[in-house]
């Protein structure tokens, strides 16, 4: 509670000193699905009530493709929006550099982000030279492997408790006509799932060689082949799984015809929404269930710069305000993510939220992919996976020199 | 203009020879059936589709009828649906679209049309040249220009702005989403209309000439009133074009006055939750309902003005 | 009178030529203006932008000062996803093009012979332009869906071993992209050449009749040929659309499997927004200029060099 008050005084102070009138803020971000939408109500709900300015909704579907490039255009036109979501990390080094984002340090030294952002990595990804210019306001991991209780059964077989007892209950899933790995075919899907097969096969060491050191060597080395072997048996698992979208994938497991799933924590929606039970109808794995271990990727605000002082006070009312510990709780709730400050309560949260709360708190975290590899590296890699995992022809040997070669020059 | 016009569709249509009742006829008429087969049988599937609960469409095959009629679907897309925080559907965006569609089509199609005109009749020196770049230019994904527009209409904004002592901007303003349809669209329509004008006979022209008319007269009180059917082509282009368009929508304009594509996208493109198939496909077609209307409307217009047109005077 | 009208535009050049001088013409100089102005600045302006920086080493913000010569263009021509690209592009552009002509034409004179109820099939034909290519790419993933499109229905009906499944399919995908292709845009061809056939004069085929020539003959021989400045027009439509092919993909089969049904507009886009990497999306949109410039200046020369003999 302590915590909770001395953030509410901060923000209270913040407005106080600088808020004079009531500014229109348009937001855009690409949280459009139901959950999603119902969680940003929370910080329009949250601004309006607390302030006197307003909440102008962008809303546009599709991240990448769609929404990225009219947010940058808008952003180097001279008529940005005040504020807009981002992946935090390397995506938007270069519109900082190019002075074009709001400097958030004031904000984050008046309410402490320095003290309860944990990780502190999603705090670095938002700093530049020192100063601060994104407020974090989720951590979603993608270290989860989901498990139809109701496929293992009928196949009669126990539910795996990691990876190799998959792989060991796989040929009985699929005597008994499941998909043994339902898998989407989307480039993003494909890559994010040998990611993880990655942590938890060639290890850790080998993986932050590879991820955070750009080490060619261990990106050709024998762990690696390992993880090629192992994405090469999985893409067998998966070869009758014929969807395209993950949620798709998902309710194949839902539905118990297929298996298992490798997909981060946002899956758990999925099952949410049919009604299923953790630990009855399904089962989360971190890490595969050979490491507990997440990532902590996640999204973040930032601010583009205005030539209005009243509204840069706006702004930077908002920004403290995506922190406020309530808004974390609601927002996150309702999103099915973790919140980025340790010190709130989350008790509403279901079983594998909580499981990931606790590997939270051990402090077993990695950085996300879009935190050490720059978009244009991710989009060499994600071209190679879905390749691989769609073409049975594709070795795991040619794979993997393909793998190394743009490690070597990952910038 | 009127007059002429009038005058013009009323003239016969294009004459063919006939026969009834004939196997040649009996071809004919099949061959049209069988392609009225395949093009109506998406349309059949999406109205199906529209009709149907979430658990039937999960179930059944996309050809079933439905087994539960319910508008359901319709009600949730044109008011209902969620975009963001708000829950209000299509018709949050749809007089937003009328806006940006009017202003930008009558500007595109008024500036493609007096191109032609001048490629066609009163070619002057380099007028071929641009011309061709013109025709080059129809071939740039849309996406790469992106960028350097942005920055074109952000300098010549603020160029504008200097010079009228205004705080006048281009980007973030209907006027300057109108300056890229129109831009966007002049390849394609300079094209028609260019050939469309070469195609009337030079005696009018010359008589024009011979009168003493100049460039505009010739232009508004010749060439115009036998124009319909070409018009007519250039509407529906340029109206399926800028009805449709989502990304210059974004880009150009703000959250006000965001098109009812955005909203469509926004139903259709989310790329998390369960996707709402039935509700995709009708609010699918209430956004295709006025370019489905103008081509309804436009279609008689089109053929009677076509028959009478240009060739015949 | 009526054949050299429609037929030729040599004859009318002459026309205008005589007052083509520079005064006389200064209202249709400032009238094309807005045209001049597109052209010059708007595609001459970006283009020359936008190969400048495909020199470069852009990523998020376009750099002009990071000059890396041709590095771009080798890690392009080394990316096995162009490559696929540019063969589907090829296949899916002649396969198109020709599709669109043939459909587009025979439609078009099949409604020219006074049947009933052309205004209904007119309209069926026409209808799909009104959508979208993202529509038209969901629609048509569903009906070409194993588990409930066609094939289902088909092998419903008894006939078990039916397959067709091209989205689901690495090798035949882009024709499964094709025939929602050709969907959505043959209509808005038939209308073109519906307008063309229209501009035909009856005399022609009177004449035609009378010397006793096969109603196919006539359209090979004397129709289509009459018809040029259409068909260049159906063409310019066509083609420009097919190098522009993005948003079907897109919502159809998002490239795949795997990289089975990649477009070079998607690599663009890709790299330029999703990527980062401007400088590699601008080297991939320079190749597609220069494969459209390959095409259109010889056509260009034809159109207007060969004018300027007579």
């Amino acid at each position: 509670m302590k915590f909770i008050r001395n953030a509410l005084v901060g923000t209270t102070a913040l407005c106080a000193a600088t808020a004079v009138s009531a500014a229109d803020l348009e937001v855009t971000h690409w949280w459009t699905s139901g959950g999603e939408a119902a969680a940003v109500a929370e910080f329009a709900a949250a601004l309006e009530g607390n302030t006197d300015h307003k909440w102008v909704d962008g809303a546009i579907a599709g991240s990448g493709g769609t929404a990225r490039p009219i947010i940058i255009s808008r952003i180097i036109g001279g008529d940005p929006m005040h504020a807009t979501q981002l992946n935090h990390g390397r995506q938007a080094e270069e519109l900082i550099e190019a002075g074009l984002m709001l400097d958030l340090s004031d904000v984050a030294a008046a309410e402490g982000w320095a003290d309860i952002v944990n990780p502190t990595s999603l705090l670095d990804s938002c700093t530049v030279d020192g100063k601060i210019f994104c407020a974090p306001v989720n951590i979603h991991s993608w270290q989860w492997i989901w498990l139809s209780h109701k496929a293992f059964a009928d196949a009669g077989t126990d539910v795996p408790s990691n990876w190799d007892e998959f792989v060991a209950a796989a040929p009985a899933l699929e005597a008994a006509g499941k998909i043994p790995l339902a898998m989407g075919q989307q480039a993003w899907q494909s890559n994010g799932a040998f990611g993880v097969m990655a942590i938890a096969i060639a290890g850790l060491d080998a993986w932050s060689q590879v991820t955070i050191e750009k080490n060619a060597e261990t990106a050709a080395g024998p762990e690696y082949a390992k993880v090629f072997e192992a994405a090469a048996n999985a893409r067998a698992f998966a070869a009758n799984s014929n969807v395209q979208d993950w949620n798709q994938a998902t309710n194949l497991v839902i539905t118990g015809q297929a298996g298992a799933q490798i997909m981060g924590d946002w899956a758990q929606g999925e099952f949410q929404v049919a009604n299923q039970v953790a630990g009855e109808d399904y089962t989360c794995l971190p890490g595969l269930g050979v490491n507990e271990i997440i990532s902590t990727g996640g999204d973040a605000f930032y601010f583009p710069k205005q030539d209005d002082p009243e509204i840069e006070a706006a702004q930077k009312e908002l920004a403290a305000l995506l922190l406020s510990p309530e808004v974390q709780v609601n927002f996150n709730l309702k999103k099915g993510s973790l919140p980025v400050r340790g010190d709130v309560n989350l008790e509403a949260a279901n079983d594998c939220m909580q499981k990931g709360l606790e590997i939270l708190a051990t402090g077993a975290i990695l950085p996300d992919g879009n935190q050490t590899l720059s978009p244009d590296t991710q989009g060499q890699i994600e071209d190679l996976m879905v390749e691989f995992w769609n073409d049975p022809s594709y070795s795991a040997a040619d794979a993997q020199e393909r793998y190394a070669a743009i490690i070597a020059e990952a910038d | 203009m009127t007059d002429l016009s009038a005058h013009s569709l009323s003239g016969p249509r294009g004459p063919k020879p006939r026969r009834r009742l004939s196997p040649a006829n009996i071809m004919l008429y099949s061959t049209l059936f069988i392609a009225a087969v395949y093009y109506l049988l998406p349309l059949y599937v999406m109205i199906v589709t529209s009709l149907k609960g979430m658990p039937e469409i999960r179930l059944g095959n996309v050809f079933a009828p439905p087994v539960d009629i319910t508008f359901e679907p319709w009600v949730k897309a044109w008011s209902e649906a969620c975009t963001g925080i708000n829950c209000d559907g299509l018709s949050r965006g749809f007089w937003n679209s009328v806006q940006i569609m009017v202003p930008s089509v009558i500007i595109s199609i008024a500036i493609a049309s007096v191109n032609g005109y001048a490629l066609a009749n009163w070619k002057f020196k380099g007028s071929e040249v641009f011309f061709t770049i013109l025709i080059f230019g129809a071939f740039i994904p849309y996406q790469v220009m992106i960028y350097p527009i942005v920055i074109l209409l952000r300098e010549t904004g603020d160029v504008i702005a200097a010079a009228t002592g205004t705080n006048f901007r281009l980007m973030g303003s209907l006027s300057g989403l109108v300056i890229v349809h129109s831009i966007f669209g002049m390849p394609i329509l300079t094209l028609l209309f260019r050939n469309y004008f070469t195609s009337v006979p030079e005696e009018l022209f010359k008589a024009a000439r011979v009168d003493g008319a100049g460039f505009w007269r010739i232009y508004f009180q010749v060439m115009l009133p036998m124009s319909l059917p070409i018009f007519v082509v250039a509407i529906i282009l340029q109206v399926t074009g800028i009805w449709n368009d989502f990304l210059f929508g974004v880009i150009y304009t703000k959250p006000e006055i965001y098109p009812m594509t955005v909203q469509l996208n926004n139903i259709v493109n989310s790329v998390q939750g369960v996707k709402e198939y039935n509700v995709n496909m009708a609010a699918t077609l209430l956004t295709g309902l006025v370019p489905l209307g103008i081509y309804f409307v436009s279609g008689k217009l089109f053929v009677r003005g076509i028959a009478a047109g240009a060739v015949k005077g | 009178m009526a054949v050299t009208d429609s037929g030729g535009r040599e004859s009318l050049r002459t026309a205008p030529k005589k007052p083509n001088r520079l005064f006389k013409n200064m209202s249709a100089k400032i009238a094309s203006l807005p045209m001049i102005f597109t052209a010059l600045v708007v595609f001459i302006g970006c283009t020359v932008w936008t190969i400048y920086h495909s020199f470069t080493k852009s990523k998020l913000l376009p750099a002009p000062d990071k000059w890396v010569g041709l590095d771009q263009y080798e890690r392009l021509w080394s990316t096995r996803r162009w490559l696929v690209s540019i063969e589907n592009l090829a296949i899916y552009g002649i396969c198109s093009l020709i599709l669109s002509l043939v459909i587009g034409f025979t439609l078009a004179a099949l409604l020219d012979r006074k049947i009933r109820g052309e205004g209904v099939f007119r309209t069926i034909f026409l209808y799909p332009f009104a959508l979208s290519f993202i529509v038209t790419g969901l629609v048509w993933q569903w009906i070409l869906n194993p588990q409930f499109g066609i094939q289902k229905v088909v092998q419903n009906w008894g006939w078990e071993s039916f397959t067709f499944d091209p989205l689901n399919n690495a090798d035949i995908v882009i024709y499964g992209i094709l025939i929602a292709g050709i969907w959505q845009g043959s209509g808005f061809i038939m209308v073109i050449m519906l307008a063309g056939l229209r501009g035909i004069d009856e005399d022609i085929w009177k004449a035609t009749r009378v010397d006793g020539i096969p109603t196919w003959k006539t359209y090979i021989v004397v129709i289509i040929p009459m018809m040029r400045p259409v068909f260049v027009t159906a063409l310019v439509l066509i083609a420009s659309g097919i190098i522009k092919v993005y948003d079907l993909v897109v919502a159809q089969t998002s490239g795949g499997p795997g990289i089975a049904s990649e477009v070079p507009a998607k690599y663009v886009i890709e790299k330029m927004f999703q990527s980062q990497n401007l400088g590699q999306g601008f080297a991939a949109s320079t190749m597609m200029l220069v494969s459209v410039l390959v095409v259109l200046i010889p056509w260009a020369y034809l159109e207007f060099g060969g004018k300027r003999r007579d």
